[in-house]
């Protein structure tokens, strides 16, 4: 391995910041400012491009920026583990800059300029967490997610936006503040140094740490990054469905529940590492504490007949997948847990980008009134009926993929195999339960009474492509997946 | 004198400081024309702030002395002298102090519609008594500044405040008088107990006065210092003085007249009673705690802009006791680090308050509710500096919380883990009041024809703003001044420390 000085992740940030200040600049001219979107979308994917052939190789970008303490600084890294995040979220950064585009202008929404800055600057957060080389510059760009999403979960600017909005940051703040904050000066006084460690294995505590104190911390940060959506600090998740579909489909299926469950697992391997959490005994335990997720979220998800409510549990089910792959703490439960970060985005933003096409064309928001609705609208329900092939684990789509690793770590594992094995089952089938009668409905079940979907076409094409692409891509990853593997097997090596 | 570097300049630069705004006081009163006194206060305080800069560049920070000092006899008989200095904790403040003022003169420039030149008078006497109080080293001297910074406060609060600007006044003058009579009997005491009978701070350190003693001395000095931070319970006078000050009034009053009594801690109670000190620590650090929890539900609870900033204060000033008397290099360091940066925030939080009174004369939140859409620059500035406040990390107060927590957390777990709900209170009261001022609800008051920040007001936060981030971003140069001076403070505090247990060590898990 090489460490490669470089401003190369600094400046990948920059085009997101940059795009964000251009973006609230040219308010006045919407065409200028939605190329501004997509400008800085495209430049921030092409330097996280350019970064993959070293990163390949099995290669460290690192940038210090500001040194601020001894043992604190404000320093970037780019590694395998932060490149599944960053290419994932960057890459659907420029589909979502298009369909938010179709959205919000198909739905003349108001504040669009506020909506598309605080995007960007949301997406700089998201890289940033992907970047950070040390705890605290994980916690800076953690909050500034939280910050600057407020806005949109907010944009409505009614009751209900103002409250989902008020869950929203109570929920994440009260937990960075309670949990993290402490959690990490804690490390820090303990270990003079915030860095994270160079490998999965060795964590970051000297030996002699009391077990009881390193136990008590990773409790802290698997609670506090309460953006995991981990019960019972999940509740924010269904709340701030209120946002535009957009805002859902980006920052809720991709950056900031990612940047959660990225943040908890970055924590996890690199902070605590797989030979102290083995040593402590907390990875079955916490398998466990997340197959209770797994499984009440997948229940509540039944009972939901909104679409969006029912993603968003969905979601919750979800992103608790990675975090258990990551806890079994075999290669392959680690592969699968990290690979599914990058599977679950393109398969759930095709799901809300569904939802979102559906809401445009029909105004419609419930799974019972979309009966019938399959034939109408082809494109959009064939790539949800995609989409939900990889949520449920089946092949060709990228789902199988997790659920193949994360069955194969499971079996490595020396004890409690048959358990966690239960729980993925349990939760396959849960899936099916939840996911499947929406396309089936869709495409089968006679419209509604009076009904006649009359006028009714496929949303704007500017929404369209971007789902169709997405749902090709859920596909592409589930047969070619040796692109993101490259880049987990580096890190589970 | 081995513990003054004697300035060999051939300026007198710290007595330089004070007689600037001293004298441009009193010139104020050849000045005809309220607009010209305002320009001369202006000049006045911009001079003085160039004036106090080069101290940073000539500072040595490789020693505990104090430096660019000054010693002249005064009063022979009761060995009185005139001494002035400043070593790596009192440096920041004073820098502080000097730069703050001339935004006080300017958020002053349209507020102030009456007596200007007096006001003006005003506020130059505060500023040179203030940086008295950070650079005396004699006792008399130092309660003479002391006592002279109430003087023009009162005035401030009294003539130029708000309805109840009396009472205010009264209280504040009242609270922190009763303090400075306590300091002073501990002064007279100090004085005959040591031999020889001498005023200078520096000899009265470490003079291993018998621990009785010491507790009394400590208790009084104390209760003069707690009521000026303010700690809790000696609080009550402050949201009263805030509430109805004029903005330049709140700002000196928050960012420099309460960081007089952490001051007084520091340069007072540990050194010369370190025993007591010790002795009284469990009970200081409970009540930092106690302010830093009451300050942020109180302040959670307040309608008042005003007030609300003014409890969050006491929480603030709560963190800069704790860091102070977990006496540890990195908690000491940041609680000196946090009285720069509270000055700084909690300064411009009272100006951005002031800025709005000026504009919807009301300082309620609900009547101040979405204003975001009308006053763009206004609330990107608010947000920045509510964001400081709330210890957003990559801002000031982060660095000097994190600092202070690593120092509570090093000292007693227990203790930190209870003021971490501080650091949730401060989130949430600000973030409400953020979420109330931009957004507000779906049934604000209408605002048409409120005019954004202009360029005196934007000039007047701008140099904030870009502290705010200097010391988040790259605190070395702000700490490394103040190593060898809190190393020294630290090694006197616990030289003395051997063989005395704290009482109370059951308070101290």
């Amino acid at each position: 391995m090489e460490v490669i000085i470089s401003s190369k992740p600094l400046v990948a940030m920059l085009c997101a910041l940059i795009g964000a200040i251009l973006v609230s600049l040219s308010g006045r001219n919407p065409n200028i400012r939605e190329s501004w979107s997509v400008a800085a979308a495209v430049c921030m994917f092409a330097v996280i491009g350019s970064m993959i052939p070293e990163v390949m190789a099995g290669n460290v970008y690192k940038y210090q920026l500001f040194d601020m303490l001894p043992g604190l600084s404000l320093t970037f890294r780019a590694d395998a583990f932060s490149m599944i995040f960053a290419i994932v979220a960057s890459f659907l950064w420029i589909l979502a800059a298009f369909y938010s585009m179709g959205y919000m202008r198909g739905l003349e929404e108001h504040a669009q300029t506020r909506f598309n800055t605080c995007f960007a600057l949301s997406l700089f957060g998201a890289i940033g967490v992907a970047f950070a080389d040390n705890l605290f510059t994980l916690y800076l760009f953690y909050e500034i997610v939280s910050i600057c999403t407020y806005p949109l979960v907010a944009h409505h600017q009614d009751e209900e936006g103002y409250s989902g909005a008020r869950k929203y940051i109570v929920y994440l703040t009260t937990t960075a503040k309670g949990l993290l904050l402490p959690a990490m000066i804690l490390i820090y006084v303990l270990t003079g140094s915030l860095d994270f460690a160079d490998n999965i294995h060795t964590g970051i505590f000297p030996a002699g740490v009391n077990g009881v104190v390193v136990t008590i911390l990773y409790i802290c940060c698997l609670l506090g990054f309460a953006k995991n959506g981990i019960m019972p600090v999940h509740n924010w998740l269904p709340g701030a469905m209120v946002a535009p579909t957009p805002v859902s489909a980006l920052l809720h299926a991709v950056a900031v529940v990612k940047v959660g469950v990225f943040s908890t697992t970055r924590v996890m391997l690199y902070v605590f590492g797989t030979d102290q959490m083995s040593a402590l005994n907390l990875g079955v335990p916490t398998a466990y504490f997340v197959s209770f997720t797994i499984i009440t979220a997948s229940i509540i998800a039944l009972t939901k007949d909104n679409l969006k409510a029912r993603l968003a549990y969905s979601t919750v089910s979800q992103l608790s997948y990675i975090i258990l792959g990551v806890a079994l703490l075999t290669p392959n439960g680690i592969g699968g847990g990290l690979v599914h970060i990058a599977n679950h985005a393109f398969s759930k933003i095709t799901l809300f980008f569904c939802a979102g096409a559906i809401y445009v064309a029909t105004r419609k928001k419930t799974i019972s009134q979309m009966a019938g609705l399959g034939r109408t609208m082809p494109f959009t329900f064939t790539a949800f009926g995609i989409a939900s092939l990889s949520m449920i684990g089946a092949p060709p789509v990228a789902g199988f993929v997790t659920k193949w690793k994360l069955l194969v770590g499971a079996m490595e594992m020396p004890a409690h195999s048959i358990g966690i094995l239960l729980v993925l089952l349990a939760s396959t089938l849960l899936n099916v339960g939840y996911f499947a009668p929406v396309t089936y409905r869709a495409f089968f079940s006679k419209p509604p009474e009076g009904e006649a979907y009359e006028g009714i076409k496929e949303a704007p094409l500017s929404m369209v492509i971007p789902l169709m692409i997405a749902a090709i891509i859920s596909v592409i990853i589930g047969i070619y997946p040796d692109f993101m593997m490259t880049f987990v097997n580096l890190v589970t090596k | 004198m081995d513990f003054l570097i004697l300035h060999d300049g051939w300026l007198p630069i710290l007595s330089i400081l004070m007689i600037l705004p001293l004298a441009g006081a009193f010139l104020l009163f050849f000045i005809p024309k309220e607009k010209f006194q305002k320009y001369w206060a202006l000049g006045v305080t911009i001079v003085t702030a160039a004036v106090s800069l080069p101290l940073y560049f000539l500072f040595d920070q490789t020693t505990y002395k104090y430096q660019f000092g000054e010693h002249h006899s005064w009063i022979p008989a009761l060995n009185v002298n005139y001494t002035l200095g400043i070593d790596g904790i009192s440096l920041l403040l004073v820098l502080m102090t000097t730069l703050l003022m001339p935004l006080c003169v300017l958020c002053s420039w349209r507020y102030i519609t009456t007596k200007v030149r007096e006001f003006m008078f005003c506020i130059l006497v505060i500023e040179a008594s203030m940086l008295g109080v950070f650079m005396a080293l004699d006792f008399v001297f130092f309660y003479i500044v002391w006592e002279a910074t109430l003087i023009p406060m009162f005035f401030l609060i009294g003539v130029w405040g708000g309805e109840r600007k009396l009472y205010a006044s009264i209280k504040f003058f009242l609270y922190t008088l009763a303090g400075s009579v306590m300091m002073l009997v501990a002064i007279i005491a100090l004085y005959f107990n040591t031999d020889p009978h001498t005023f200078s701070i520096p000899l009265l350190m470490g003079q291993g006065h018998s621990s009785i003693f010491q507790n009394w001395v400590f208790v009084a000095f104390f209760l003069a210092f707690a009521i000026k931070v303010p700690m809790f319970p000696f609080h009550t006078w402050l949201p009263a003085a805030h509430v109805q000050a004029p903005t330049a009034g709140s700002v000196i009053l928050a960012s420099v007249l309460l960081k007089m009594g952490t001051y007084g801690f520091l340069r007072f109670c540990l050194p010369i009673t370190p025993l007591a000190t010790v002795t009284f620590t469990p009970f200081i650090l409970w009540l930092s705690v106690a302010g830093i929890l009451y300050g942020g539900f109180t302040a959670l609870a307040q309608n008042d802009m005003k007030k609300l900033i003014a409890y969050s204060s006491v929480g603030h000033m709560g963190f800069v006791t704790l860091g102070i008397f977990v006496f540890n290099p990195i908690g000491m360091e940041g609680a000196v680090l946090q009285m720069i940066n509270h000055g700084i925030t909690t300064g411009a939080l009272f100006l951005c308050v002031g800025m709005i009174y000026e504009r919807t004369h009301t300082r309620e939140l609900d009547q101040n509710a979405g204003l975001g859409v009308y006053m763009p620059v206004y609330v990107t500035f608010l947000a920045f500096f509510s964001l400081s406040s709330l210890a957003f990390p990559g801002t000031n107060s982060f660095i000097g919380e994190f600092m202070i927590l690593a120092g509570a957390f090093t000292k007693s777990k227990l203790v930190a883990c209870c003021a971490i709900p501080g650091a949730i209170l401060a989130a949430a009261y600000m973030l409400r009041m953020l979420q109330k001022l931009i957004w507000g609800g779906t049934d604000n008051p209408t605002h048409t024809g409120l005019t954004d920040l202009n360029t005196r007001e934007i000039v007047t936060l701008a140099p904030l703003l870009i502290l705010v981030f200097w010391i988040g971003l790259a605190p070395k140069p702000f700490v490394n001044v103040m190593h060898v001076s809190v190393a020294h403070l630290l090694e006197q505090v616990n030289g003395m420390q051997t063989g005395v247990a704290p009482i109370a060590n059951f308070m101290m898990p």
